[in-house]
């Protein structure tokens, strides 16, 4: 079937999707209404529970035994989608509009070859033979540039890795040709380069196929760089639409604007140009305010006018198809800049605290009781050297599996160096397992945790488990000083002492976050690693806790290790950045310099491939090929020559050989790689601010 | 996939010899020896006489030479006796040209059964064969039909027919053997209550009873008659229970993404629960059924005397009760095997279902 250009294939009007549980009726999706144009990509943007998903699996009618569709319209091609027989639905799934999902491992049948999964769709819809759609799976694969497809076909998913698996579920999307396309997250599961690699993928894709698009994101970056048109959504309303242009350029809601300012653009900076977190909590479905959703969070709320009734989506003037849901948006000067508070002066960083010399650690895997051979050998860490200093914050980047983790778990204890020495200050620790360390060591030493709620014990209350810390730092003479201590803490990550007395699950995940905050620091600590604090969090709440964090380091001049893959926190926040791939530092300097060229080729990928929300910034485009090699059997020679485009500027293979040294390029800065001097000089900067106009 | 295998048959070998020792010692215990004496000889033999006999019949030397010669790997025992002729534990088998030789289990000569007066080997075979009649036809109804059930519960958590086939499946694991087996015996295989004089009167059955509740006669001929409350006893028991794990699993699996994707794919609920969930959902109730085998042993030995079946548990009663340490002995080993083979095979079986598990 054929679409007319010029009328949408995706219809939803005034949707409203609610759940019925025992608790009564909760609304999701309230008064939504989007158009997806033939060939456009409409992307969906919002914080998790704001309803984009709800959507998504409205417009497929799949929203289980207990949701329902309370008003409003979806029409796909101009049919009812609510009218729909289940036949006509099937007949719709997967052929007509097809989606990619956030977790791909998740998405695919772990018992099922690809190959069955992928031939299963032109079998179902268009009663092809097993051979004919074997076939079809194939060509599809080398669309979606896997290699070898025969291989893969005959593969199980937990045989591939998570970008190819993903490359699979878009194929398992694309093999009916579907006029429209739902992707739900598709690359958050996923590394940077990898996800860089996913989305020119789908971009081409759709460009060469002419699909519509619903492109779902919490990520402002991806969305500016795949698609048309933008609705960011809150609170399971939609706030503001428009092209991706006007929207970016000329926001029109306080919402959108607050997200932007909450995001660690290029152009932010801890010190001169702070984030700005968004005040107070996204509301719960059943405590959705009076008026304005975004009322209670918002700088410009007026009493009297945005707390009366719902406020209906109105056009921004003089713009064609932007629309915003705020009563004032006439009257907001949003032109003004950010109140930022006036900037900080960048804290002078103090004596080295803590010092790693040839750092490695390497581990011994048996094959498992049923397995021959003998025990094989993974290079987690090699010859690892930095040092952090008081009062700084060290950032430790890399994808999944460049060792950043276990470099975390040595430093804590949790595992022991297999070669080299860490001191911190004095103290020879590499060797110490934590249960050996001095107590004062260990409360020293803290942690900050990525998944904030899996790491409080949901068992005892918030008090009771910084009262614990303290116990076991041996801080304080009796219980009343513990406790004056552990609401002393509780100030000093911000929370209301009354939190003492509540259960983790009454908390948010910020709020947990916070709680895992005033723990690490129960002790005193002098170092407090970080392994990606924020990531587990919300946008709006990302920038409270990294402030928080920057903050009380401030005060109390203590040392952060943050561990992340986001870049543009890392920019944000750090002073000294270290770059990790395959267990080797292969670049280390000063935050600026290392953000800056000279780049090592593999920085220079990673950067290219974080999505830059900001329409004032233009970046080279770097995709790495390949796929990071398995610690198992690293290359010889440099680690990152099976994926490097700049391999071939270097004479006689060297880069296959041998292990570049590091190579100070001036001011602190190191860099691992056999390139000339004058190539490593002659790089452009990957950001560029865009040519006006 | 063989390399397993062959490792997997060494433990096997290794964990039944461990186990068979500890048996043999259990049932060659002193007190028992005794008891044995005075059972074969006479049951007012003083002490004195207890232990010539014991030594007589070879009783009376260290615990591990004797385990050696029911193995087969020590030559059996042989002693002149005070009338000048030579016995000895191969030569009351095989007369006097085997005196010096091995003969135990590794021969093929697991003893001698006082309660049958006949080779134990020849005994447990028989009875074996019975007891596998009962068992093939305990898991041909057993087994299918509590996938069925789990799948048909589990496909829709919730639902009426996942409540009314969970409460079915409570109830059968809830009655054991010797409940169900009477409540059935009563029902239906008596002639004057339960259901069979009700049929007569209507004129619907000619026969005295509806199902036979002596399974005697199903040594010869096995029929629906005779066969079907033996059958029906054991499998119900194990029945509930498999279905229980199957339908946790099966839903569990119907709530993963993949399901979705399959769902959102286009495929029909019948195609997304038989190509999709199915194979994934008997991953986990594959073990259990596999375990369940070793649990069926149990109810045969009560299903077997209660309805006078001559199978292998009925063997092991009749053992038990007679102090026939030879048969027991063998018993425990049948036992302990088919312990081993279940697991082998749900080991192998698991890793077939799940492409995730990897041998070799």
């Amino acid at each position: 079937m054929s679409d007319r250009p010029d009328t949408p294939i995706l219809e939803i009007d005034n949707l409203s999707i609610s759940f019925f549980t025992r608790a009564g009726e909760i609304p999701a999706v309230t008064d939504f209404s989007a158009r997806v144009m033939p060939g456009q990509a409409l992307g969906l943007v919002g914080e998790s529970g704001c309803g984009k998903s709800t959507v998504a699996l409205g417009v497929m009618r799949d929203l289980g035994g207990s949701g329902r569709i309370t008003a409003g319209r979806i029409r796909f091609r101009g049919r009812d989608i609510a009218a729909m027989s289940e036949a006509e639905l099937r007949g719709i799934r997967g052929a007509e509009i097809a989606m990619i999902y956030q977790e791909p491992m998740a998405s695919l049948n772990p018992a099922m070859t690809v190959g069955r999964q992928l031939a299963e769709v032109p079998m179902l819809h268009e009663r092809a033979s097993r051979r004919d759609a074997m076939d079809r799976a194939r060509a599809m694969l080398a669309d979606v540039r896997l290699p070898d497809p025969d291989r893969i076909l005959r593969a199980y998913p937990h045989q591939l890795s998570g970008g190819q698996q993903q490359r699979i579920v878009i194929a398992m999307a694309l093999m009916a040709r579907p006029a429209l396309l739902i992707l739900d997250e598709p690359t958050t599961a996923l590394d940077v380069t990898v996800e860089a690699g996913i989305i020119r993928l789908i971009r081409e894709l759709g460009r060469r196929h002419g699909t519509a698009m619903l492109f779902i994101s919490h990520n402002l970056g991806l969305i500016r760089e795949t698609c048309e048109r933008i609705c960011v959504m809150y609170a399971g309303e939609a706030v503001e639409e428009g092209t991706v242009a006007q929207v970016f350029a000329a926001m029109r809601h306080p919402y959108t604007q607050a997200l932007f300012r909450a995001i660690p653009l290029p152009g932010t900076d801890k010190n001169a140009r702070p984030l700005k977190a968004i005040p107070g909590n996204f509301p719960l479905p059943h405590e959705r305010p009076q008026g304005c959703n975004f009322g209670p969070r918002c700088d410009h709320f007026r009493a009297g006018l945005c707390d009366l009734r719902p406020v209906p989506m109105e056009p921004v003037a003089r713009s064609d198809g932007h629309a915003t849901r705020c009563l004032r948006h006439r009257e907001i000067d949003w032109s003004a800049g950010a109140d930022a508070g006036p900037g900080r002066a960048p804290a002078p960083a103090g004596e080295v605290v803590l010092e790693a010399r040839g750092l490695g650690k390497v581990y011994e895997v048996a094959g498992g009781p049923l397995s021959r051979g003998g025990k094989r050998v993974v290079r987690a860490n090699e010859a690892l050297s930095f040092t952090a200093r008081e009062g700084e914050t060290l950032a430790v980047v890399g994808e999944s599996g460049c060792g950043k983790s276990t470099l975390a778990r040595v430093l804590m204890g949790l595992e022991t160096a297999s070669a080299g020495e860490v001191y911190l200050d004095d103290r020879a620790i590499g060797d110490v397992p934590v249960q050996r360390r001095h107590r004062r060591t260990v409360a020293q030493m803290q942690m900050v945790f990525q998944n904030p709620f899996d790491t409080l014990n949901p068992a005892m209350t918030v008090g009771r488990q910084i009262l614990r810390a303290l116990e076991v730092f041996g801080i304080g003479a009796d219980a009343a000083q513990r406790r004056a201590r552990m609401l002393e803490l509780l100030d000093l990550v911000k929370l209301p002492r009354a939190f003492a007395g509540r259960m983790p699950r009454q908390l948010s995940g910020g709020q947990k976050q916070r709680v895992g905050i005033a723990r690490a620091f129960a002790g005193n600590a002098r170092v407090v690693i970080a392994d990606e604090p924020v990531s587990a969090l919300d946008v709006s709440v990302q920038a409270a806790v990294t402030d928080l964090l920057m903050e009380i380091q401030r005060a109390q001049r203590t040392t952060l290790i943050v561990i992340s893959h986001d870049l543009s926190l890392v920019r944000y926040l750090a002073d000294r950045v270290a770059v990790m791939y395959l267990g080797h530092i292969v670049e280390i300097g000063p935050t600026a310099a290392v953000f800056a060229p000279p780049y090592h080729p593999y920085t220079q990928a990673l950067l290219s491939a974080v999505p830059i929300a900001d329409p004032g910034v233009e970046k080279t485009e770097i995709v790495l090929d390949g796929e990071i090699p398995s610690a198992m059997e690293p290359p010889p020679g440099c680690p990152f020559q099976t994926r490097c485009p700049r391999k071939s500027d270097v004479p006689d293979n060297r880069c296959e050989r041998e292990l570049p040294a590091l190579r100070t390029m001036g001011d602190g800065h190191e860099v691992r790689c056999h390139l000339a001097e004058e190539h490593l000089r002659a790089m452009t900067p990957v950001f560029r601010a865009a040519a006006s106009g | 996939m063989p390399g397993f295998v062959i490792r997997r048959l060494g433990t096997m070998l290794l964990t039944a010899l461990c186990l068979t020792f500890i048996v043999f010692a259990l049932t060659n215990m002193q007190p028992r020896l005794e008891t044995l004496a005075k059972t074969q000889g006479s049951a007012r033999m003083s002490d004195a006489e207890v232990q010539s006999w014991l030594a007589r019949e070879g009783f009376d030397r260290p615990m591990l030479e004797r385990y050696g010669e029911w193995l087969g790997v020590v030559p059996g025992w042989t002693r002149e006796q005070a009338d000048g002729t030579l016995r000895g534990r191969c030569i009351d088998r095989a007369g006097d040209a085997a005196a010096g030789t091995r003969c135990g289990v590794l021969q093929g000569y697991w003893g001698s059964s006082t309660r049958f007066n006949a080779e134990v080997g020849a005994v447990i075979g028989a009875r074996l064969g019975a007891t596998g009649m009962l068992m093939l036809w305990v898991v041909i109804v057993m087994v299918p039909s509590a996938l069925a059930i789990g799948v048909l519960a589990g496909m829709r958590e919730g639902s009426r027919t996942d409540r009314s086939l969970s409460t079915v499946s409570i109830v059968s694991t809830a009655t054991p053997e010797y409940v169900s087996g009477v409540i059935f015996i009563a029902l239906f295989a008596s002639s004057t209550f339960g259901l069979s004089p009700l049929l007569r009167e209507w004129g619907l059955m000619e026969a005295n009873t509806l199902f036979l509740g002596n399974a005697r006669s199903a040594m010869d001929r096995i029929t629906f008659w005779n066969f079907t409350l033996p059958v029906m006893t054991i499998a119900m028991y194990g029945m509930g229970y498999i279905a229980r794990m199957t339908r946790a699993s099966m839903a569990e699996v119907m709530t993963q993404q993949y399901i979705r994707t399959a769902r959102l794919k286009g495929a029909s609920f019948p195609a997304v629960v038989l190509r999709h969930a199915l194979r994934n959902a008997l991953i986990a109730p594959f073990t259990v059924i596999m375990l369940q085998f070793p649990w069926l042993l149990n109810g045969v030995v009560i299903v077997e005397v209660l309805f006078s079946y001559p199978g292998f548990g009925w063997a092991l009663v009749e053992g038990a009760s007679n102090n026939d340490i030879e048969l027991l002995l063998a018993c425990s080993v049948v036992a302990v095997i088919v312990v081993l083979a279940t697991q082998l095979i749900s080991d192998i079986g698991y890793a077939w279902l799940n492409p995730r598990i990897r041998v070799g």
